[in-house]
Formats: C-alpha cells, sequence, structure tokens
C-alpha cells in the first residue's frame, strides 16, 4: 500500500476549480515533484496534504490513516515555504528547535537534535545568529532543518528555489536531494522549474489548470509526453500541423511532405492532428535513405548558443527549431540554403489531447 | 525654490560630484533655516534660560523651583493620566485592531474604523471637549440617563478629574493605537503561523512564542507614542476646564505662564518647558528604539 | 481557510463602537435641543449665520492654506534632493520630523513668544501671524514630509530625473514637468492632514490671540449652552469630509496615514 494517498481529492472554491479529481500514491521515501505553471493547483494540492486547505471531496492518507479533517498541527509534517517564514524573533537554533520545544521534548534532547540538523545544513556555527543575518540561501537552509527536525513522516516544499539566485538555485537543489536521500524521508516538491523537476525527482506529477496531465518519471514524462501540455512545456518541443493519411500504417503529412511515425495516431485519416519533433531529434543530411524521414525547407535564422547553435527552418508556412552541437569543425549552415531534416519515425510525437481540453 | 530654477543651466548630469554637491545642499538650506528659526532656535533658547534667572546670573534655581508641592503634584498628575490612558488606549486599541486584522471583520468595517480612527485622532481639542460635556456634563446625554435610574456620578464624578480626564482623553488614544498597530498586524505574516503549525503549535503556542514576541516592539512604542500624546495634550485640558486656571496638568501650567501673569516668574516658565521637552525627549527616545527593532524583526 | 470572522472580534467591535458612538450621539442630540422641547437645527442656524463663525472659519481656513503652500515649498526640494543626492541626511531629517511630539504644541508657542519677544514677530499681529504660519508648517512636517518621501519613493525618482537629463531638460523642467505632476496626489495626502490640523487647532492660535476657528469654538462655549455642540458636529464633519477625500486620493498612494492632531 502506498505511503501517502491522494484519493479523488478535489477542491472547489466559489468561483472556481481548483484541483480536479487528484489521484496520486506515493511510496516512502520517494521525491515526487509537482511541476506546472502558476495556477495550475500545484500549490493549493500542497496545501490540502499539509492541512492548509480542506478539500472538497475526497480524502488523503498518510501510512494507512486518513487525515483529510485532522488540523495542520496534527499530521506530523515539514514544510518549507517559498519566503522561508522562519521566525524573525528566534536564533537560528531556537527555530530548528521550536516543533521539538512545542511538543515538550527536554531541552538536552532539543539541543543535541538541533546541533544535528545544523550539521547535516552544513551551518554548524550558526546556532546563536538570527534570521535578518543570513543570506536567502542559508535561510531557506535553515527552514529545512527547521522543518526536519520534528522527523516528519512527510516533507513539503513550496517552490523553495523561486526566491534565490540562479547559482544557489543549482547547489541548495543538490543538497536538499542528498539530505532527502540521506534521511530517506518522503518527500513532495512543488515548482515551474522543469529544470528542478527533471534532475530532483522520482516521479514526476505535471499539472495545467487544476488537471494532472502526466505521472512518470522524468525520462517517461520527457521521452514520452501524452499531451501537447506536457510535451510544450518540459523541454523544448517544436509542435507542427499534420494531416493523418493512413492511421494503422503511421502515415502523416507535413506541408505536403510525407513522414511516418511509430507513435499511436488516436485520429482517422483525413483529419488534422499534432505531431512533436525535439529539437535534438533533428540532423541535417545530404542524402536520403529508406526508413527515416525527412523535411526539407530553407533556413531562416541560426543562433549561436555556445555548446548548442540552433538553426530555424522553414517550409511553407510551418517553423522548426533544431539543435546541433557545436563543433569548430562543423560547417554551419547559412540562411536562404536548401536543407534537408532527418528524424526517426519514433522521434515523431503524436500529441493526445489533454484532458484540460476535453 | 528660487535657487534651484538659476540651476538650470549646468550642463552636466547627476554623475559629476563636484560640480552639483553645492545645489543640493542649497536645495536644503530653506527647510534647515526654516526648522532652526521656529522650533531650534526657540527650544533651545528656552533650555538655556530656564537656567538663568531675571538678572542674567547662572542659576538651577528655576529648576529647583519646579519642586514646589504645587508643581510637583502637577507634574505626577500628568505623568499618571498619560501612564493610565496609554496603558487603556494601548490594550483597547490593540484588542480593536486585532479585530479588524486577525479577527477577519469585513471589509468595510476595517476601513470604516480605519477611516473613523484617523477622524477621531483629530477630533481631540476642543469638539471633543465638547462631546464629553454633552456626554457626561452636569446635563450630559449619559449623566441624565444614570440619574433616570437611580444613578448619580454628580458629584463625586468630575469631568475635570482624573478619570473624567482620562475617560475623554482615551477617545484619541484608542484611534492611534488603532492606526498604528493595524498595519503592524498585517505584518504579521501567515506563513509565519502556518510554519508554526505545521511544526506541532497550537493558536497559543504560535502567540506566546512567536506573534506577541514580534508584536512586542510595535506594542511597546506605540504605548510610548501614547504616552507622550497625553502627556503634551492641552487643547482638551484647556476646555474641559472651561479656560479657567486651576492647572493641573503641566501644559496648563505653561499655557498659563503665557496668558496670565499670575506666575510672574518667565524663569519658572522655561523650567517647566524644559522639565516638558526632557520629558518627551525620553518618551520619543523608547518609540524610536522600539521601532528600529520592530523594522529589523518585520522586515526579516 | 474560513474568511468569517470570530465572536471576539464582533465583541471588541461592538464595545469599543459604543464607546465611540455614544458621544457623538449625545453631542448631536444637545445639538438638536435649542429650542425648547423640540428637536431643531436653531443651534445650528445660529452659529452658521453668526459672523464670528464665518470670519473665524474664513481665517483658518485661509491660514491652512497658506500652511500647505509654505509646508509644500520647503518640503518637495528638500526630500526630492535628500533622495537623489544627500541619502545620508534622511536620517537626520527623519528625526526632524519627530520633534514635533518632542515639542508639544504648548511648548512650541510658549518658546515662539518668549525667544521672539518685543521683537517685530510678537509685537504686531502681522508678526503673530507669521509665528503662527511657522508653527503650523512645523506641525504639518511629519506628514507632508511622509507623505512627499512616499510619493517620490513610488516614481523612482532618480531614474526619472536621470532619464529626463538625458533628454535634455533642466532642473526647473524636471521639478515642474515631471516631478510635481507625478507627486501631487501624494501631495493633497499630506495637504489634507495639514488642513485638518490646521482647521482643528486651539492651542497655538490662542496663546498668539490670533482670530481663528479654534479659539472661536472655545469662547462659544463661555457663552452657549447648545451651540458648542453643534460647532462640534460641524467640526467632526468637516473633519471626516478631509479624511474622506485623503482616502479617496491616498488610495493611489502606499503607506500608512497616521494622524495626530491638535490636542
Amino acid at each position: 500500500m502506498a505511503f501517502l494517498e491522494l484519493s479523488n481529492v478535489r477542491k472547489a472554491f466559489s468561483q472556481s476549480v481548483a484541483v480536479h479529481n487528484f489521484d496520486l500514491q506515493v511510496e516512502r521515501g520517494e521525491f515526487i515533484s509537482f511541476l506546472g505553471p502558476s495556477g495550475c493547483g500545484k500549490t493549493t494540492t500542497l496545501r490540502m496534504i499539509a492541512g492548509f486547505e480542506k478539500p472538497t471531496s475526497g480524502s488523503i492518507k498518510i501510512d494507512g490513516k486518513d487525515i483529510t479533517q485532522r488540523p495542520p498541527n496534527q499530521r506530523n509534517i515539514g514544510m518549507v515555504f517559498q519566503s522561508y517564514a522562519l521566525f524573525p524573533n528566534m536564533t537560528v537554533a531556537d527555530n530548528i528547535g521550536f516543533g521539538l520545544k512545542v511538543a515538550r521534548r527536554p531541552a538536552s534532547e532539543i539541543r543535541e537534535r538541533v546541533t544535528e540538523m545544523l550539521r547535516i545544513i552544513h551551518m554548524p556555527e550558526y546556532g546563536d545568529r538570527y534570521p535578518f543575518q543570513l543570506s536567502g540561501g542559508q535561510q531557506q537552509r535553515v527552514a529545512l532543518a527547521r522543518a526536519l527536525a520534528i522527523r516528519p513522516q512527510v516533507l513539503l516544499l513550496d517552490e523553495p528555489l523561486s526566491a534565490l539566485d540562479a547559482k544557489i538555485r543549482i547547489s541548495l537543489r543538490q543538497e536538499i536531494r542528498s539530505i532527502q536521500r540521506q534521511l530517506g524521508i518522503t518527500t513532495i516538491y512543488v515548482t515551474h522549474d522543469q529544470e528542478e523537476a527533471l534532475s530532483l525527482s522520482d516521479r514526476i506529477v505535471v499539472m495545467s489548470a487544476g488537471h494532472v496531465e502526466q505521472i512518470g518519471t522524468p525520462f517517461e514524462i520527457y521521452n514520452f509526453p501524452q499531451t501537447a501540455f506536457v510535451a510544450s512545456f518540459v523541454g523544448t518541443l517544436n509542435v507542427l500541423p499534420a494531416s493523418v493519411i493512413d492511421a494503422s500504417a503511421g502515415r502523416l503529412a507535413v506541408d505536403g511532405q510525407e513522414i511516418r511515425t511509430t507513435r499511436p495516431i488516436p485520429n482517422t485519416a483525413g483529419t488534422n492532428v499534432q505531431i512533436a519533433l525535439r529539437p535534438e531529434a533533428l540532423t541535417i543530411v545530404s542524402e536520403r535513405h529508406n526508413g527515416a524521414n525527412y523535411l526539407q525547407g530553407t533556413v531562416e535564422d541560426v543562433m549561436f548558443l555556445g555548446s548548442i547553435v540552433r538553426v530555424r527552418v522553414r517550409f511553407g508556412e510551418q517553423l522548426l527549431n533544431f539543435d546541433m552541437l557545436n563543433n569548430p569543425n562543423l560547417t554551419v549552415p547559412t540562411p536562404q540554403e536548401t536543407v534537408t531534416l532527418s528524424f526517426a519515425p519514433e522521434a515523431c510525437l503524436v500529441l493526445g489531447n489533454s484532458p484540460a481540453n476535453a | 525654490m528660487a535657487k534651484i530654477l538659476r540651476a538650470e543651466s549646468q550642463p552636466t548630469g547627476i554623475g559629476t560630484i563636484a560640480n552639483k554637491v553645492p545645489w543640493a545642499w542649497l536645495g536644503v538650506v530653506p527647510f534647515f533655516l526654516f526648522v532652526m528659526a521656529f522650533l531650534f532656535y526657540p527650544a533651545f533658547s528656552i533650555v538655556v534660560r530656564s537656567f538663568f534667572d531675571q538678572s542674567g546670573n547662572f542659576t538651577f534655581q528655576n529648576i529647583i523651583d519646579l519642586n514646589q508641592p504645587f508643581i510637583r503634584a502637577s507634574y505626577w498628575f500628568t505623568i499618571q493620566l498619560s501612564a493610565v490612558t496609554a496603558l487603556i488606549g494601548g490594550l483597547l486599541g490593540f484588542l480593536l485592531a486585532y479585530a479588524l486584522t486577525l479577527g477577519k471583520l469585513p471589509e468595510g468595517i476595517r476601513s470604516l474604523m480605519l477611516t473613523f480612527s484617523g477622524v477621531a485622532s483629530n477630533f481631540a481639542g476642543v469638539p471633543l471637549a465638547f462631546a464629553f460635556v454633552a456626554t457626561l456634563g452636569q446635563l450630559g446625554v449619559v449623566t441624565q440617563a444614570l440619574r433616570s435610574i437611580g444613578i448619580s456620578i454628580y458629584p463625586t464624578f468630575s469631568l475635570y478629574s482624573f478619570w473624567g480626564l482620562t475617560i475623554t482623553y482615551v477617545y484619541f488614544q484608542i484611534p492611534l493605537m488603532v492606526l498604528i498597530m493595524v498595519p503592524a498586524l498585517d505584518g504579521l505574516r501567515t506563513e509565519w503561523r502556518e510554519a508554526a503549525e505545521s511544526l506541532g503549535a497550537t493558536p497559543l503556542q504560535y502567540w506566546r512564542h512567536i506573534a506577541l514576541p514580534i508584536l512586542l516592539p510595535s506594542i511597546l512604542g506605540t504605548m510610548a507614542l501614547l504616552f507622550g500624546n497625553a502627556f503634551g495634550a492641552h487643547a482638551t485640558a484647556f476646555a474641559l476646564t472651561g479656560g479657567g486656571t486651576k492647572g493641573t496638568v503641566v501644559t496648563l501650567l505653561i499655557g498659563a505662564q503665557l496668558s496670565s501673569d499670575a506666575l510672574s516668574n518667565p524663569g519658572l516658565g522655561n523650567a517647566l518647558a524644559l522639565g516638558m521637552i526632557v520629558i518627551m525627549l525620553i518618551t520619543i527616545g523608547i518609540y524610536s528604539w522600539m521601532r528600529q527593532l520592530a523594522e529589523r524583526w518585520q522586515s526579516g | 481557510m474560513t474568511k468569517r470572522a470570530s465572536p471576539w472580534a464582533w465583541l471588541w467591535f461592538i464595545i469599543t463602537g459604543i464607546y465611540f458612538f455614544v458621544p457623538l450621539f449625545a453631542t448631536a442630540q444637545f445639538s438638536l435641543r435649542a429650542k425648547r422641547d423640540e428637536l431643531s437645527l436653531l443651534a445650528y442656524q445660529n452659529v452658521l449665520n453668526s459672523p464670528a463663525f464665518v470670519s473665524s472659519f474664513m481665517f483658518s481656513f485661509q491660514t491652512a492654506l497658506i500652511t500647505i503652500i509654505v509646508s509644500a515649498l520647503l518640503i518637495v526640494p528638500t526630500v526630492y534632493w535628500v533622495q537623489l543626492r544627500l541619502p545620508r541626511l534622511r536620517p537626520v531629517i527623519e528625526i526632524f520630523t519627530l520633534l514635533p511630539i518632542v515639542v508639544p504644541a504648548v511648548v512650541l508657542v510658549f518658546a515662539l513668544i518668549r525667544s521672539y519677544n518685543r521683537t517685530m514677530l510678537t509685537d504686531s499681529r502681522n508678526g503673530t501671524y507669521v509665528l503662527l504660519i511657522g508653527a503650523y508648517v512645523m506641525l504639518s512636517f511629519p506628514y507632508m514630509y511622509r507623505a512627499v518621501d512616499t510619493g517620490l519613493r513610488a516614481i523612482n525618482v532618480r531614474t526619472l530625473t536621470e532619464a529626463a537629463q538625458s533628454l535634455g531638460a533642466g532642473w526647473f523642467t524636471i521639478l515642474f514637468r515631471i516631478i510635481f505632476p507625478n507627486i501631487y496626489i501624494a501631495l493633497l495626502s499630506g495637504a489634507f492632514v495639514t488642513f485638518a490640523i490646521v482647521m482643528g487647532e486651539f492651542t497655538i492660535a490662542s496663546l498668539l490671540s490670533q482670530p481663528a476657528f479654534g479659539p472661536y469654538m472655545a469662547l462659544l462655549s463661555g457663552s452657549k449652552v447648545y451651540e458648542p455642540s453643534a460647532l462640534a458636529i460641524i467640526s467632526f464633519a468637516l473633519t471626516w469630509a478631509a479624511i474622506g477625500l485623503l482616502q479617496l486620493v491616498g488610495r493611489r498612494l502606499p503607506g500608512r496615514i497616521q494622524l495626530v492632531g491638535g490636542r
């Protein structure tokens, strides 16, 4: 049985529905990300797990016990906020020890635990400092220590790195992940940054407008997106309209040029679908062979991005970006040049309808 | 302003310091001159003169004269009055501010009370005295109402007694507390309460360990302000006495120095003013210190 | 989270509400009793028709306007230059805005009269009027300063000035075409507070023997019974109007309103 279970959780406000029918099973020790744009319901769902919002319907269970009606201070859940939310009138040590003090643990136990937590976050000398003396990254680490000090069943993080500089974000997120692994604590991590979600999670829940778009491992989400939203939100993507020639044979026509895909096509012949191609799946070729797909177009623009060279190609009404790895010996295509792009049939994604549009 | 107009012909931009500093200073000179003329010079001269007698000799006599029983009683009375109204106004004002913010009273009521507080804290003085005479005076509405049910508050009660003044002063003390505490209470971030809850704290524990300690500098500082507010009040007390020279409040004593020649010792007036300034300096010092603390923690 | 108010909140609101309401009600009731045994607006009529009311009201009104103008002329350039060039002066000026509390009205007027004794300032009606304006401007400083400071901060004065300079504007143009139009709302909010303060002020006006509205009100209490209450209601309504306009105008302005008038 799953450790954390959300069944049919729904949250409606008077004006709108924030979360539709959310189902999720989380194993003990798993690191799950809720990924999506602002307003997609990820924070609302997190707050329902924490107890700051009550679901309109549905249930939340931890370790078999139904906690849906329990107030937040009885759930033994650790929460880390985007704004750190350290208590400004207390030292770092007092902040970390607060949960234990409230639980009336003996002072010696509190002291020991605080020292241990300070060690885990690599800030052993900072016990006597006040929050206003710390940088953003330090404050967030203290917030993490404070949440973990009470040995919570579940750790919840609400966009914890959004307020920090890019460099600190990267180092801190690795630290969060390694601490989480070390302690083996079940974790839910809310973010709008797909790089964060992809690099940290065991599984990702992609959300949009209150609906779950897809749940899967980072690899699955990236390589096998199930909806147009997931495909476009995670990674860059070229989305093109195509008409179906033969659904069972996987034949489509883009701008009059025929291509083939191995992905299932949900529609019938004559209708239009959307196909998606990752920029890294395309290459320039000079010869055509059987078995692969080819699209011919004109180069419009070449952008040098450092390790990647991004080329924009136009064919008919459509524009396509494809990436080449930088190489000093490279012959970079020039604008106005005619090029032939090739990609494997498996790389041609066919996008289904997302639940939000259903 | 004329000085700034002349600067129009300067060709260079903000960056050149050497060229620009004189003009900037010139721009603020009128302000400083004004404050000098209408505040510093008079106040300073009073303070200095309180150490000199009528013949121009240096003396502490004026200060010592403050020790007369009448004047001592007056200071003590005023200090007590200010402290009591600061406490009552502070407590009730805090509770009202709490009701308006965390107590989640409707937005309409909140803005009504805030507007009213703005008006009430300025209503002080003569109109307020009139209002309380109409309420608790000999012929006042509440007095009559109490009389009709058998309670006669006169002659033991008088609007110009300690409690009469207290009831009247509180009318502008509470609004001032509300005006300052509402933003302070708004500044209590909901994340702090949520973080405390997620760590297992009950609402009472949250208040005891986090909210009240954070608010305490604001509360104490504002109460200090309320103290100073009451201590410096003149118009209200004056209007309540009907302009008489009973002078139990220090401000009335000072005012009396000017209007009547009852105490024709100019040095005494200076010393009274000096005493008042000293007390106010201490009060404002406490207020400033508390406000610094509050700002440091609230921005954290 | 529940958005409903707790019963304690309503309790405190009602208790303090009663305390605030009763004196106003009593005053209003009193003011309507000028005619024996019936409610009438006689007291109001008497007041509004009396020449003393009109003249003292106009006197204070005019004084308020002058105070606002002088105060604005002194404060705006000062705040502008401090924000732009002299940020180190900022704490000094902030202390200055606390001074009117340290030196309450009665001490201020006492000091003014004593220090300028036997000069032109105290010996003539015009002279004392200058002292009056000076004192009122001092009283208005904290509110004007805070309003203008907030207003200038909100429009990011430095960037605007640099942009204007890069486009070739001189100081005069900058101040009048760019700064002033953008802060007139802030100025208005300071002006309303100053207006309320000056109109209701008693201590300084009376001790300087000025024919202002405050002393007029106090004088009336010696001779009349019902008219003072009518005056109190009028004064209250006036202040409410000023503050109401302030709220209307100040809604476009960040920062809080703090009102401490003549006591």
